[in-house]
């Protein structure tokens, strides 16, 4: 049986509590969890203590640790949400599946940008003297941060599910055009932000063994952290998706059996409303 | 460490950032999993 009210007492195993209990974790979440904070453990061991200060930026390069992945994750995610959007799009089935694997991976990338631009605000003032300039890469991070809040308002607008699927589908294939302009701000414009020291077109990594290692952990975290995140936020978008249309069965069912019970309930209705209306 | 307030309070606003959205996401799908019977979820 299924139950819509939050409040229900229901104690079997595959409702109430029992259920809530399980939640949307599996022994696979646990896993990929259990690997993000193994490997977070491991970022704060090395970013903070074992690698070692730059010659130039001293201990600010520390949070180059996070503030790299993070951004590379972001890119990730909204690459993965525009291949979920074309499947959602482009094959025959339109699963919905594919747009909550869309919306979920948006909402991560999201908050990945949100730090990626606080943490990077800090690494300037530390560096450059200010937390902000209107720079080509900071400035095209920030409108990509906007442009992804904008996907995620437009997923919360009416409709049906596959109405919400398919104008946000177009929306998250359009979006992603915009990771090459962020990425490659800095060599189309002049901008005070560095080029990229890893991942540059040369193929050739200026750093140290230790600190590329350090980065590599925090990459190597963050995936984790993505993967667990989209488990668990898909998980709960499709019980979201179910609810809704229960609850919409639900309602359609009470208005059914009401009009079953007394067929003359809608006329008089509009029958009083105009005698209203005309006094 | 030289700069310490802005160098932990970046790695600790960046924790704080994915706990607080870790948590939300755990705690509405716990919500949601009270009112869903097991069989209709694809992953138990």
């Amino acid at each position: 049986m299924t139950t819509l009210d939050p409040a229900s007492t229901d104690q079997s195993p595959t409702t109430g509590r029992g259920a809530a209990r399980r939640g949307t974790g599996t022994r696979a979440t646990r896993l990929v969890g259990i690997g993000a904070i193994v490997s977070l453990a491991w970022l704060i061991a090395f970013g903070l203590g074992f690698s070692p200060a730059d010659r130039d930026q001293k201990e600010s390069v520390r949070i180059l640790y996070v503030h790299v992945p993070t951004i590379w994750l972001a890119y990730l995610a909204f690459i993965v949400t525009a291949v979920s959007s074309a499947m959602y799009l482009f094959t025959k089935k339109k699963s919905l599946g594919w747009d909550r694997a869309a919306g979920a991976s948006a909402e991560i990338g999201v908050t990945f940008v949100a730090v990626t631009l606080a943490v990077g605000a800090m690494w300037g003032r530390l560096t450059w003297g200010v937390f902000w300039q209107w720079d080509a890469r900071l400035t095209t991070t920030a409108l990509l941060f906007v442009t992804y809040v904008g996907y995620l308002a437009v997923r919360r607008l009416g409709g049906s599910h596959h109405q919400r699927a398919k104008r946000s589908a177009v929306l998250g294939m359009i979006a992603v055009v915009e990771i090459p302009l962020v990425h490659f701000s800095v060599r189309m414009w002049r901008s005070l932000h560095q080029e990229a020291t890893v991942a540059n077109l040369d193929g050739d990594t200026k750093m140290d063994g230790l600190m590329l290692f350090s980065l590599f952990v925090g990459v190597i975290a963050f995936t984790f952290l993505y993967v667990w995140l989209m488990l668990h936020r898909t998980r709960s978008m499709a019980l979201e998706d179910l609810l809704e249309e229960r609850g919409l069965d639900h309602a359609l069912m009470e208005r059914r059996a009401e009009s079953a019970e007394n067929p003359t309930t809608q006329y008089s209705t509009i029958q009083n409303s105009t005698i209203g209306r005309d006094a | 460490m030289e700069d310490a307030g802005f160098i932990l309070g970046s790695y600790a606003l960046t924790f704080g950032a994915v706990a607080l959205f870790a948590w939300r996401s755990i705690r509405s799908g716990k919500r949601l999993a009270e009112q869903v019977p097991d069989e209709d979820k694809y992953w138990v």
